[in-house]
């Protein structure tokens, strides 16, 4: 399973860099600073993962998060994965399973070095909400192995037809009260306050809006937005330790103002290389983008003219522009309906169907798929997906494999040249179409 | 009657399993469906699904195991990328190719995103066909866990009712599950068997009487072990000096049948194995008691029942020991991983098994395989050292 960007280090960042990517820096240095305090203030730590995040109730119960995804995507960028993962499959880890996992491992057998050059703080629970992903439940057994704390369990069903049934919502309602949020209490050594939990998931609601306000700025031509590469940034704060907080919503605030200010001036994104030139192809992307060479893969589009204007990576960690936001008046419920709906959780025909509307809604020139070696969950159909939708909407789809964050599986030129000949047979299509 | 026949009194029997393991046209599936007019073929992926529960809707459960290494993959590759394991191409292809059509629907029970997604695929590329999902739950309180997977099967048991099924009655389900049980205290008396005499039972050919059981109703299939279980008591056979091994992490795509010959030929008595595990995936009965509600029987075997594998959260149990106290049980001298290539879960459980059996002493070794595996020589060599080695010293080094 795979995740999104919590960037660290300027290298990674576009060239420019807007008043609300230094705030996020500064969140981001502020939370691993917390993380490394933790100990010493006597905080308790939770790892959990992105999709089906409880970060609302973490807060409540004055704990800090760990996402190893978002450590693993890092190790990535910082060109340390390679390394981590070597270490994995030494100590016994097959080649054939999630990069991810085998990252985390390897960084723990090294030192469990974060993001910031500090250690990081051992869990004092690991809270395994299961959303979307079969590997997160062997992920969280294998940390159990190194750091013999609790775990706690959330099993999440599977939307396989596209609709939350009450069924599905009172079983996570009741695991939530009767396991997990007891567990979570036993650990933090304090009851949880339902009105705090309100009032964060009141500010969860207020991010969302302005988030989804962002997404929905790619329709303007030029899009002001890259919605996958520029949109790994944008969900840095939401899909990890900062939903339910006032800094994610000052921080969104001060994104949608950004957003705004640009399609006032019809300006496009940011790109590695400064701002972008002329927006020459819309593209709508599915799967997670690659760590390793992420500013290299991103060139490959910005010098092309290429923007995405909608991706579905960026849902993986909760699905807003349809309409769900968290509720303060419903709390487990709307955590509920959250996790339901994180992007990986929805059946083929659903994620087919989100992709469809936004190549329509986005007037995309074209889609394109990233598969991801690491990630079946992703993977697993999406070739099913490219015909189903070609046949749909008439837009031609592209395909390239990478994989998250393992280098070995990054053929840089060889993506470079099927990107370029996917553009190029785009450009001819509208060539003839103008013809 | 043949000479093997002759000679041997299970070569019988032992050859109509054989010959269903071999016909990927599922022309039994066909007859039995002649036999019972409007009664429905119902597909199921691994590991597990509730076959008592198809059986009281008079529905014939059909166990699929993709093509094994018997079909020519072509379409169905072209639908996954190479670094996803065979059974969900081998299956589109059988699917594609018409074998299929004798089924009336499938069923894709949640153990990993591929067979999940493979789900999602069959709706989308036959859109008609009755597909349903089942939402195995991971939390195994049974007024949590349990609610919810009660809801489950009520969910299904209505699809299949919009398809032309009976709805099942609670007589119907109890006796049902009656003859489930019945059919499983003969899998256990031939594993039994298999430990005690292994020699007398070989793991392959013990494997294809339990793969009969794919494509025959639960009181047929019993009665086919019944007969194989008398001849084996009539067979000839001599102990010989072989190791004794556990065989994990083929729960779901199958491994070749020569695969398990090769172990066999290499000087390995496989005494317990996850092959087909959904035949065994209940520890002991399900609840037949008339008091009981027959789907919250069902439920709760699942829940308080269901044997250790990678794709059963364990909550509180310590990795590994499910698989020590069967090595304990079968007193088995190692273990040998056999995992389909890509399979994420047995490859990711692999590494905490293999702690846990260091811990204990208990040497083992691992290979992988895809269904369609042909060449086993380096398997068999492999194979032939792991046995020489545990015989020589106790241990695989
Ligand atoms: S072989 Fe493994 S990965 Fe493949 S479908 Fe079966 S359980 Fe899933």
């Amino acid at each position: 399973m795979s995740n999104p960007a919590m960037t660290q280090s300027a290298q990674l960042e576009p060239a420019e860099k807007d008043q609300s990517q230094i705030e996020q820096k500064r969140m981001i240095a502020d939370h691993f600073e917390r993380l490394a305090r933790a100990k010493a203030e006597g905080k308790k730590v939770v790892y959990t993962f992105v999709p089906g995040n409880l970060t609302e109730l973490i807060g409540a119960l004055d704990m800090l998060a760990v996402l190893p995804e978002i450590n693993a995507l890092q190790s990535g960028m910082r060109k340390k994965s390679a390394g981590y993962i070597a270490e994995a499959e030494k100590a016994g880890h097959s080649e054939d399973v999630c990069t991810y996992v085998k990252c985390d491992i390897g960084m723990l057998k090294s030192g469990n070095i974060g993001p910031t050059g500090t250690k990081l703080p051992e869990p004092d629970l690991l809270l395994l909400s299961y959303t979307g992903c079969f590997t997160f439940m062997k992920w969280f057994e294998l940390l159990r192995e190194e750091y013999k704390c609790p775990v706690v369990m959330l099993h999440v069903p599977y939307q396989t037809d596209g609709e939350i049934t009450p069924e599905m919502r009172e079983y996570i309602v009741r695991q939530l009260k009767d396991v997990v949020i007891p567990a979570m209490e036993q650990v933090a050594g304090k009851k949880l306050d339902m009105r705090e939990l309100s009032r964060r998931l009141q500010l969860s609601h207020r991010a969302e809006d302005d988030l989804v306000a962002v997404w929905e700025s790619a329709r303007h031509r030029p899009s002001p937005i890259d919605g996958y590469f520029g949109g790994v940034y944008y969900v840095g704060p939401i899909f990890s330790a900062f939903r339910g907080t006032e800094d994610a919503v000052r921080y969104y605030q001060m994104l949608r103002a950004e957003v705004d200010e640009r399609v006032r001036r019809k300006e496009g994104p940011m790109t590695p290389d400064g701002p972008a030139g002329e927006e020459r192809f819309r593209l709508v992307v599915e799967g997670p983008p690659n760590w390793t060479s992420f500013l290299d893969f991103w060139r490959m589009f910005s010098r092309e003219g290429a923007t995405v204007v909608a991706s579905t990576y960026t849902r993986v960690g909760g699905l807003y522009d349809k309409g769900f936001r968290h509720s303060p008046d419903e709390p487990l419920e709307s955590l509920a309906d959250y996790c339901l709906g994180c992007y990986t959780n929805l059946g083929l025909p659903t994620r087919t169907a989100l992709l469809e509307d936004y190549i329509r809604r986005y007037e995309a020139d074209g889609f394109l798929i990233n598969s991801v070696k690491s990630c079946n969950s992703f993977s697993a159909g999406q070739l099913v997906m490219l015909r189903e939708l070609e046949k749909r909407t008439g837009v031609p789809g592209g395909f390239i494999e990478s994989d998250l964050v393992d280098p070995r599986y990054f053929g840089k030129a060889n993506i470079e040249n099927r990107l370029q000949s996917y553009l190029q047979m785009l450009e001819a299509r509208r060539g003839r179409a103008s013809a | 009657m043949t000479d093997s026949t002759a000679s041997d009194p299970a070569a019988e029997v032992l050859a109509r399993c054989l010959a269903l393991y071999e016909d990927m046209s599922f022309s039994r599936v066909r007859r039995w469906k002649e036999a019972h007019p409007g009664g429905l073929a119902i597909g199921a992926l691994p590991i597990y699904v509730p076959r008592p529960l198809l059986e009281a809707m008079g529905c014939l459960p059909v166990s699929i195991f993709g093509g094994g290494d018997q079909l020519d993959v072509i379409r169905g590759d072209s639908y996954f990328q190479s670094y996803i394991c065979r059974i969900p191409r081998s299956t589109l292809e059988l699917a594609m190719g018409g074998q299929l059509d004798v089924l009336d629907g499938m069923l894709f029970p949640s153990i990993c995103d591929v067979i999940r997604n493979l789900g999602g695929i069959w709706n989308m590329l036959f859109p008609e066909r009755f597909t349903a999902y089942v939402d195995l739950p991971q939390n195994f309180d049974r007024d949590i866990g349990g609610r919810f997977y009660t809801g489950e099967l009520r969910r299904i048991a209505a699809g299949l009712v919009g398809r032309g099924a009976k709805p099942p009655s609670d007589e119907e389900l109890r006796a049902a599950i009656r003859r489930e049980n019945s059919r499983r205290r003969v899998l256990s008396e031939l594993s039994a068997l298999r430990r005690r005499e292994p020699w007398r039972l070989r793991a392959s050919e013990a494997y294809l009487a339990a793969r009969a059981g794919s494509v025959l109703e639960a009181q047929e299939h019993e009665a086919w072990l019944r007969e194989l279980l008398a001849a084996l008591e009539r067979r000839e056979a001599r102990a010989y000096d072989n190791v004794r091994v556990v065989v994990r992490g083929a729960f779901c795509e199958q491994p070749p049948l020569g695969l398990i010959r090769t172990l066999e030929a290499a000087g390995c008595d496989i005494v317990d194995d996850d092959f087909q595990l959904g035949l065994h995936f209940i520890e002991g009965d399900i609840e037949e008691d008339s008091s009981i509600d027959p789907w919250t029987a069902l439920s709760n075997a699942y829940l308080d029942r269901g044997v250790a594998t990678s794709s059963r959260y364990i909550g509180e149990a310590t990795k590994g020991d499910a698989l020590i106290e069967s090595v304990r049980a079968a007193a088995a001298e190692g273990v040998i991983f056999a995992a389909a290539s890509f399979c994420d879960p047995a490859l990711l459980d692999q590494p905490m098994l293999e702690a846990a059996l260091d811990r204990q002493g208990i040497p083992h070794t691992s290979l992988k395989y895809a269904e369609n595996s042909g060449q086993f020589q380096v398997i068999r060599e492999q194979a032939g050292a792991f046995s020489d080695a545990v015989k020589l010293w106790g241990s695989a080094a």
